[in-house]
């Protein structure tokens, strides 16, 4: 086949599986009512109460980790008084919403595919619109916001843990003085710095929840076709982050 | 009540229905038979809407079923699904009461779901267990109950004995029977199971190649030869 006429066939279709994408997500965020508030309460401690462990532990291990770097790289130019700025500049403006994001994806954006694709497999999705429920308002409305209100707050509680991962490992195994290292940390972190991961959180749980929810509802028939659906969700979610972060990096900082 | 005519809907350009007609009265219980594939489920989809039809009538109480009269319609009828679809994430009393409890509160709509459950004999232990604790007759108990909970005026069943041992499958029939004899509610099922049509139907009909073949009282389908390799009078092969 003609190989112009095979780029535009896949240009043409993955633009119009974004734009199926993109009109699923808002009719998802803006079909309000009625609104299921019970749904809503379950899945803010589905998604946001649940993933904080995992969401803890990669911060605290990353901060820990950070500081090591930046202590070591920065003795290279004699600058490794700039771990606690470092640490926390980093960790507030990217590692903490890119890995936050990126660990809510593997835990949530499965979940809700392999749930929402069970569901549909089993007749639960046309047992809902015989129910007179609509799937969209039911399902896919409460965990979008629900992700979209939670992961930013994961986001600031995994920033401020790995954060504190920085100041153990300074403070323990690198030779700095407990209160220089929180001064130092304060006198450098903007609020730019935290609302800007802040503001990439809300986007990343949008992108998580949109994915399992879109992977879930297109869910192909039996075990194969959940997996199948799983696999996808957590494969764009993270790719989608990763690219959403790019962008948004560029727009805040550039 | 309901009135189907000319209805056609096609998979990938083969015809899975192609000119359905077919009519239930108020109080009636039709049982429609066929072989697998031969869309008896995409009958119901159509009447449900959850799939569209590609050409083709479907009137509720003489008005044709679409966006308008769609809500009218889905307020008004419960569903017994193939496999009960109960909603995993619910109690087996938050099921029942699921339409219930979008117009009334939880105690008041428990007490109903309470009482439906127990008219499918399973007791008030069972409404605060999850689907997954439940053996399969028992969840198509609980599926029968929701279907009923809000006194619907047309009752669907899907395959409602499917995956049930000869005992449990009569327990279900018996009790579709004697639901639908007491609510006087009209009754359409789906099924594959001749068992299934002698208990719960009053009329029969046959879809087979897109097409109703027969149609006609349970009485008569004895004598029926479009019916007979169903009833096991001729030989299939």
């Amino acid at each position: 086949m003609n190989p112009v006429r095979l780029t535009g066939r896949a240009a043409l279709s993955l633009t119009r599986g974004i734009g199926a994408v993109a009109l699923f997500a808002g009719r998802g965020l803006f079909r309000l009512r009625p609104f299921y508030g019970r749904a809503f309460a379950g899945q803010l401690v589905q998604i946001g109460w649940l993933s904080l462990p995992v969401v803890g532990l990669t911060a605290l291990f990353t901060g820990a980790a950070l500081a090591l770097q930046i202590h070591s790289g920065g003795a290279r130019f004699q600058a490794s008084d700039v771990v606690p700025a470092i640490v926390a500049i980093g960790m507030a403006r990217e590692l903490g919403p890119v890995l936050g994001g990126l660990m809510v994806a593997a835990r949530v954006a499965s979940s809700i595919a392999a749930e929402i694709g069970t569901m549909k497999v089993t007749e639960q999705i046309d047992a809902l619109v015989t129910l007179s429920t609509d799937p969209m308002r039911w399902l896919v409305t409460p965990r979008l916001w629900a992700a979209v209100v939670t992961v930013p707050v994961l986001v600031g509680v995994g920033d401020i843990i790995g954060i504190l991962g920085g100041w153990m490992v300074g403070t323990q195994s690198l030779g700095f003085n407990s209160a220089a290292y929180l001064e130092n940390t304060k006198a450098y972190l903007e609020t730019w710095d935290v609302m800007s991961g802040l503001l990439k959180g809300a986007v990343f749980g949008l992108i998580v929840a949109v994915c399992g929810c879109w992977f879930g509802i297109h869910s192909g028939r039996g075990a194969a076709g959940v997996g199948r659906a799983t696999k996808s969700a957590v494969v764009a979610a993270a790719v989608g982050i990763l690219a959403a972060n790019f962008v948004l990096t560029g727009l805040f900082f550039e | 009540m309901i009135q189907i005519a000319g209805l056609r809907k096609s998979f990938g350009g083969k015809p899975v229905l192609a000119g359905v007609d077919l009519g239930v009265e108020r109080g009636e219980s039709l049982c429609v038979i066929g072989q697998s594939g031969t869309g008896k489920s995409v009958l119901l989809k159509c009447i449900l809407g959850l799939t569209a039809p590609d050409a083709g009538r479907i009137l509720w109480r003489g008005r044709p079923l679409d966006a308008a009269s769609r809500p009218d319609f889905m307020s008004g009828f419960g569903m017994l699904f193939q496999g009960a679809a109960l909603f995993d994430s619910l109690t087996v009393w938050q099921n029942v009461a699921f339409r219930l409890r979008q117009r009334m509160p939880d105690p008041q709509a428990r007490a109903i779901a309470v009482e439906k459950l127990a008219r499918v004999g399973l007791g008030p232990d069972t409404a605060d267990l999850m689907p997954a604790e439940l053996s399969g007759g028992m969840a198509k108990r609980a599926g029968l109950a929701r279907a009923i909970a809000d006194d619907p005026q047309v009752i669907f069943f899907d395959e409602p004995t499917t995956g049930l041992d000869p005992i449990r499958a009569r327990r279900i029939n018996g009790l579709i029977r004697g639901i639908v004899t007491e609510t006087g509610a009209t009754a359409i099922t789906i099924t594959h199971d001749m068992d299934s049509v002698r208990a719960i139907g009053d009329r029969v009909a046959l879809l087979q190649d897109g097409q109703i073949a027969w149609d006609g009282p349970v009485s008569r389908m004895d004598h029926a030869q479009p019916l007979a390799g169903f009833l096991g009078n001729t030989p299939l092969l």
